[in-house]
């Protein structure tokens, strides 16, 4: 067992707690977290991947994809809590979607 | 005469004109709004015209292929278009650069821009957005580059569907970017799981060593599942109708005639380019796909037969026309054979569904809202009947139109391959739409009662803007039919590396 399988364990593990919320959860705000978790998740996996050895430089197109899903992520968020917002603002419940 | 045209229009890389003119024109478009209109309709026109420019040498000189700054891969990002890709191009460009010239025919603004606000004119750098990320994916020739241009897609295409700025339209935007968001995690996951046991992205290299590992499988299907939810595939299609039915006519043109088929487009190319050559293209997978393909099919058209709403009748018939192209998977089997027909479904029905929810838009204004049962007053400008009459013809598939051909070839390859289930649904799903449509076009030409004395038309409802250029795509949708083996030819044309 390395270390980087560890943390690619861990990144499948918050990504697997994540599904029930992101698919289930009835509040608008808590999908969105968990959508950032279960991404989180990936990426972390994603880092673990480009682990090679000790010393060894790891592997920088897994590090290119995981800065490339960031910004994604950041987008997606940033679009949704937009819409949340204009939605509280119109007095629709964040509840029925 | 085409040597002298090919070798001229060599010179220029044309790819790189489709993408970074409506990237650089979607900027523009924001940041100066008072001229948004202008620059969208410079910019769309200019990108279509570069997209037939790289039709045409598709056509003429075989795929296109480009190692960005001369990096190739696996360390670069290579962009390549073969026929599939150049179809699917072609269609995207033309229709859209359709609906931005509707949309800046009919979007004449009263007050200035300042008073308006975004919704006057966030139309224009969402949609220059849209584009440019539609055409860099058809572009992408590795699974992340297709990750990244889906999700510029599936962002620009919420922040459309949200501009029509009512209650409803807000709702159905988050649900939209929900699933958005649930699928390309998903199918990011499954990109994760390809890239950890092969180290490779670029499709090429995948294809050389794939290999059917049980975790590649998992992948697949991952990839899979998050593509039929982006496209809108029974039973994960709920989020479209409220989405399309609600946002502003060209809005809903643009999501239905040309968003759904990129996720599509991914699928496709993954299952003939990576899963059929490396025998994972499993029976079983097929078969669940071809099946639910069926029955969006038989529910989507039954949806449309008693859909309230004339804009939600358009809406279900999409996730019909979507069950359609889903059936043409399990008769992939020998490869590339049956992918005419999904070509000629595909793009006519871009065309006609595009001509039906711009024509919507007059429908609304003209009648003050779109319910079924309003159709049969008689105030209804006569280009709009005929638009969905046109639009119906290509759409339920009746000769000569490009969907009668698309149906023709689907039903041909059913019976072929000894799957008359499947011939039997073709027929059924036509008889649902047939009559879907029927029932909107029984109400437009057997109008009940007289006029009313003082006709509530408001503003230029009757005005020929509204009816120019949906009837030119419904025209077109008719004559796709007519083109002869072109684009089937077109669709032969196969990259050796893609």
């Amino acid at each position: 067992m390395t270390v980087s399988l560890g943390y690619a364990l861990l990144g499948a593990a918050i990504l697997a707690l994540s599904i029930y919320p992101l698919v289930l959860a009835r509040d608008l705000l808590r999908r969105i977290v968990a959508a950032n978790a279960f991404g989180t998740g990936i990426f972390l996996i994603l880092v673990a991947l480009g682990f090679r050895g000790e010393g060894a430089t790891p592997d920088p197109t897994t590090h290119g994809l995981v800065l490339t899903g960031i910004i994604v992520a950041v987008s997606a968020t940033g679009l949704a809590l937009a819409l949340v917002a204009r939605m509280h603002a119109a007095g629709a419940r964040l509840e029925d979607v | 005469m085409s040597d002298t045209v090919s070798a001229l229009l060599a010179g220029v890389d044309w790819a790189a004109v489709a993408i970074l003119t409506p990237l650089a024109g979607g900027a523009a478009a924001f940041v100066l709004p008072d001229r948004a209109r202008a620059i969208g309709v410079a910019a769309s026109v200019t990108t279509a015209a570069a997209a037939v420019a790289l039709v045409w040498l598709i056509a003429t000189a075989g795929p296109y292929d480009l190692a960005v700054g001369g990096w190739s891969a696996p360390l670069g990002i290579r962009i390549a278009a073969d026929g599939l890709s150049a179809v699917l191009i072609g269609m995207t460009n033309l229709v859209g650069a359709s609906v931005a010239v509707h949309a800046a025919l009919t979007g004449r603004q009263t007050k200035p821009v300042a008073e308006a606000g975004v919704a006057a004119w966030g139309f224009w750098p969402l949609w220059l957005l849209l584009l440019a990320g539609l055409n860099a994916l058809y572009l992408s020739a590795d699974v992340f580059n297709l990750y990244v241009t889906l999700e510029i897609v599936g962002l620009s295409a919420v922040g459309l569907a949200a501009l029509s700025g009512k209650a409803e339209a807000f709702k159905a935007a988050i649900r939209y970017l929900l699933v958005g968001i649930i699928a390309s995690l998903v199918y990011l996951l499954g990109v994760t799981l390809l890239f950890a046991q092969y180290g490779v992205l670029d499709l090429a290299g995948l294809r050389a060593v794939l290999v059917p590992a049980p975790a590649t499988q998992f992948a697949m299907v991952a990839m899979l599942a998050a593509l039929a939810m982006k496209s809108a595939l029974f039973p994960l299609h709920g989020w479209l109708p409220p989405a399309h039915g609600n946002a502003t006519s060209p809005v809903s043109a643009l999501l239905s005639a040309l968003v759904v088929k990129a996720s599509l487009y991914i699928a496709v190319r993954l299952w003939l380019d990576l899963y059929q050559p490396a025998g994972l293209g499993d029976d079983a997978i097929a078969t669940v796909l071809g099946v639910l393909g069926a029955c969006a099919v038989l529910w989507g058209g039954l949806q449309a037969l008693i859909a309230k709403r004339l804009k939600l009748v358009v809406a279900y018939s999409t996730v019909a026309q979507i069950g359609y192209l889903f059936m043409c998977f399990p008769l992939w089997a020998d490869g590339r054979e049956a992918l005419a027909a999904f070509v000629y479904l595909a793009v006519a029905h871009a065309f006609a569904k595009s001509a039906l929810f711009l024509a919507c838009e007059q429908v609304q204004r003209t009648l003050g809202d779109d319910q079924v049962s309003s159709l049969s007053k008689p105030e209804l400008p006569g280009a709009v009947k005929v638009t969905f009459a046109l639009a119906a013809v290509s759409l339920v598939g009746l000769p000569p139109s490009g969907g009668f051909i698309g149906k023709w070839l689907l039903l041909e390859s059913t019976l072929s391959h000894g799957l008359t289930v499947w011939t039997v649904i073709v027929l059924c799903g036509t008889l649902l739409s047939a009559a879907a449509m029927a029932r909107v076009l029984a109400r437009f030409f057997a109008p009940e009662g007289q006029a009313a004395a003082h006709p509530q038309v408001v503003g230029d409802a009757a005005s020929w803007r509204f009816s120019l250029t949906p009837l030119l795509l419904a025209v077109a949708a008719v004559g796709i039919g007519l083109l002869g083996a072109w684009p089937v030819e077109l669709v032969g044309i196969v990259g050796t590396a893609q």
